[in-house]
């Protein structure tokens, strides 16, 4: 009772500059997702090519930046690129750093959902004369989204939570303004408690989402359990 | 670049590799121990309660950034008077947080497992603790084994957070460094390199697991 | 005299690696005439009429419609999906398994091409669709969506569908092979009332009776060549080559 009674004391104090700060990780992640989603479409655009050149650029780009933490990006584009004389603000940074991780994630979601379709969607598509952009944006894709939602809702939450390492890189950001805060109150246990707490309320709210979707697609395909516990174990992979 | 300082970099950044691999190797043995345990209880039990519980730690643990996680555990015990060292905390950390990543992995594991596997093994008169023992942990876990790796892989990138709570890994080290030598470029892209062969490893490790245990 | 052929095929041939799965197979098609490809499974036959619009782009030998070389650049590089579009959007294709949209219904699924393609405007690409559809006898089911159809049903909107193309070439990849039995016949009759407006299509079919009474010509392939071609009736009633004999009296045991 006592440690909420000291939260609840700090409130008026801690609150402002939380939430403030829980914009600017909300902003970060929504920016950086619009931006990994633009990434992981071309990638997986240009696996698809017939162009084997092209195809293992867009393999190389993936395993590197999954192989890679998303912390040792952001300090290259952070600290390493003003040594090449570009220099991007720790917001810029910060964005371009998870969107390009994100995007390497997301082209495998959109990988995975257009691998659900049909082979003859696409060539029935191409029959009628429909570009390959057309086909892919009338057919494939209207088809892949549903397919898609869950998994696209669950990378949103982990960067929401990746979102989180742009505080080494000083983005003003909740993890950071919590750190600020512990470090003038000495409070730590109830400053990340409530921190935490924040992270929790939307990341939960999104994990049920998620949850519904999966809910509704197995029940749609009038799925048995094991189909949707293997439907789990995808969107599990991240 | 000359010799000297590559060989400093070099030094730095190995025996960083070290801490990495140790706090992995830790995190990963805690993950496995946490997830197999609360997997296996929730799977088997009827008890609300219990299954309640393990679902609190899970959505919770699930729902937090592994860096506000670490940071509670490691400046937040401390105020209360229990001061774990940067190591303990991020194996700790890292391990609580990864025990509930893989109860949901092995969950989804053990329900894969075809219903008529279980029916089998009670038709055959196994009482349903050894029915799990015998029939579904094995194959369940074969199925868990995909994303299991998934999770190593992730682990492995994660534990450059640690650094954050001044544990003496790769990217702890690889700024120490820069901090002296001024290499900025050269000392992140080598972390990034030895980064990146670290999870070639653990892929490959998984991988060959996998085919393995193929059948 | 004005040149009647639409369609001219010359020397097709396909490779997988080594294996030649079609051989030199030549053929021309007349104005509004109809050919059946008939012949034994792994015959080619699917094959060199996906070759056709380049859905399996052939190794070599050349395709022209109206005259214009089709999927091929003047130089002889092979054109990119991107500028096929416009060649494919004049013939019109229908696949075994239907290959219909599932998130369109029954009406967008006609609609789409005109729409998209042609540029014509969502109202009159609607109105083209609802004549479609009743000429295919779905008028009723426009609204649906194709997973609620039986497979009649399907392949009747995808035949309306390469219909809306207004194409000048009618491809059938074996239409009704994926069918239950009771619903071939729905199909077909639709594909004969086609024929009867004078279309010109290439058709792949296992329906020799079909064949018969829907085509001018047929030609027999079998292991990736034309083995013997002829009028429809006189190569049926009269095979000369003993493997079309042999194909011929295989399938009417089958049917005993």
């Amino acid at each position: 009772m006592l440690f909420l009674q000291t939260i609840y004391a700090n409130l008026a104090d801690w609150g402002p500059r939380l939430l403030d700060a829980l914009w600017t990780s909300l902003a970060l992640t929504v920016v950086a997702f619009c931006l990994a989603f633009l990434i992981g479409l071309i990638i997986e655009y240009l696996r698809t090519r017939r162009s084997a050149l092209v195809r293992s650029i867009a393999k190389s780009y993936v395993v590197l930046a999954r192989g890679v933490p998303v912390l040792v990006i952001l300090y290259l584009l952070y600290f390493g690129l003003p040594g090449a004389g570009i220099i991007l603000g720790a917001f810029a940074a910060g964005t371009l750093g998870l969107a390009i991780v994100y995007g390497a994630f997301l082209s495998e979601v959109f990988r995975a959902g257009l691998a659900v379709i049909a082979p003859g969607q696409r060539e029935a598509a191409l029959a009628v004369g429909l570009t390959p952009v057309q086909a892919f944006r009338l057919v494939l894709l209207p088809q892949a989204v549903r397919h898609m939602l869950a998994p696209l809702l669950v990378n949103l939450i982990s960067l929401l939570k990746d979102s989180s390492i742009c505080a080494l890189i000083a983005v003003p950001e909740l993890t950071l303004i919590s750190r600020a805060i512990m470090s003038e109150s000495f409070l730590p246990l109830h400053v990340f408690a409530l921190t935490a707490g924040l992270y929790f309320v939307i990341a939960w709210s999104a994990s049920l989402a998620v949850r519904a979707i999966e809910r509704g697609m197995a029940l749609e395909k009038g799925q048995s359990k094991p189909g949707k516990a293997a439907e789990t174990l995808a969107t599990q992979a991240i | 670049m000359n010799a000297l300082l590559f060989e400093r970099i070099f030094h730095a950044l190995l025996s960083g590799a070290v801490v990495t691999v140790e706090v992995s190797i830790g995190a990963l043995t805690m993950a496995l121990l946490i997830g197999l345990v609360l997997a296996t209880i929730e799977h088997l039990t009827v008890n609300r309660i219990v299954v309640v519980s393990i679902r609190i730690y899970v959505e919770l643990l699930r729902n937090v950034p592994s860096l506000t996680f670490l940071f509670l555990l490691y400046f937040g015990l401390a105020a209360t008077g229990v001061r774990l060292s940067s190591m303990t905390a991020a194996v700790v950390g890292l391990g609580m947080i990864g025990g509930a990543v893989l109860v949901d992995i092995f969950l989804a594991g053990f329900r894969s497992v075809p219903k008529g596997q279980s029916e089998a093994a009670a038709a055959i008169g196994l009482a349903p603790l050894m029915a799990f023992r015998l029939v579904i942990l094995p194959q369940g876990l074969r199925l868990s084994l995909p994303p299991l790796g998934n999770y190593a892989l992730g682990l492995v990138k994660d534990t450059s957070l640690v650094a954050a709570i001044a544990a003496p890994e790769v990217m702890f080290n690889a700024r120490q460094i820069v901090n002296e030598t001024f290499a900025t470029a050269w000392v992140y892209c080598a972390a990034a390199l030895l980064y990146l062969a670290l999870t070639f490893v653990v892929g490959q490790m998984f991988a060959l697991a996998e085919r393995r245990l193929e059948y | 005299m004005p040149d009647n052929t639409l369609l001219t095929v010359q020397k097709l041939t396909k490779c997988y690696g080594k294996l030649a799965v079609l051989k030199d197979v030549s053929f021309a098609l007349r104005r509004g005439e109809r050919i059946a490809l008939i012949g034994p499974s792994g015959s080619g036959k699917s094959t060199c009429l996906r070759a056709i619009n380049f859905l399996d782009p052939p190794t070599s030998g050349e395709i022209r419609l109206d005259g214009q070389l089709v999927g091929r650049h003047q130089s002889g590089r092979q054109l990119t999906d991107a500028e096929l579009a416009p060649q494919r959007a004049e013939i019109g294709m229908v696949f075994q398994h239907f290959h219909l949209w599932p998130h369109l219904d029954v009406r967008a699924n006609v609609a789409l091409q005109p729409k998209k393609v042609r540029g014509m405007s969502a109202a009159a690409a609607g109105e083209l669709a609802d004549e479609l559809l009743a000429k295919v006898h779905l008028s009723h089911k426009a609204q649906e969506f194709p997973g609620r159809l039986s497979g009649g049903q399907q392949q009747r909107v995808a035949i309306a569908r390469a219909l809306a193309q207004r194409p000048k070439l009618l491809l059938f990849d074996e239409p009704t092979s994926a069918l239950d039995p009771e619903l071939v016949g729905e199909v077909l009759n639709v594909i004969k009332e086609l024929a009867a407006e004078g279309r010109s299509m290439v058709l792949v079919t296992h329906e020799i009776a079909f064949a018969r009474e829907v085509a001018d010509r047929i030609l027999f392939m079998d292991g990736g060549t034309v083995v013997e071609e002829g009028p429809a009736r006189e190569l049926l009633d009269r095979p000369k080559e003993p493997r079309l004999r042999r194909f011929l009296s295989s399938l009417s045991e089958n049917r005993a």
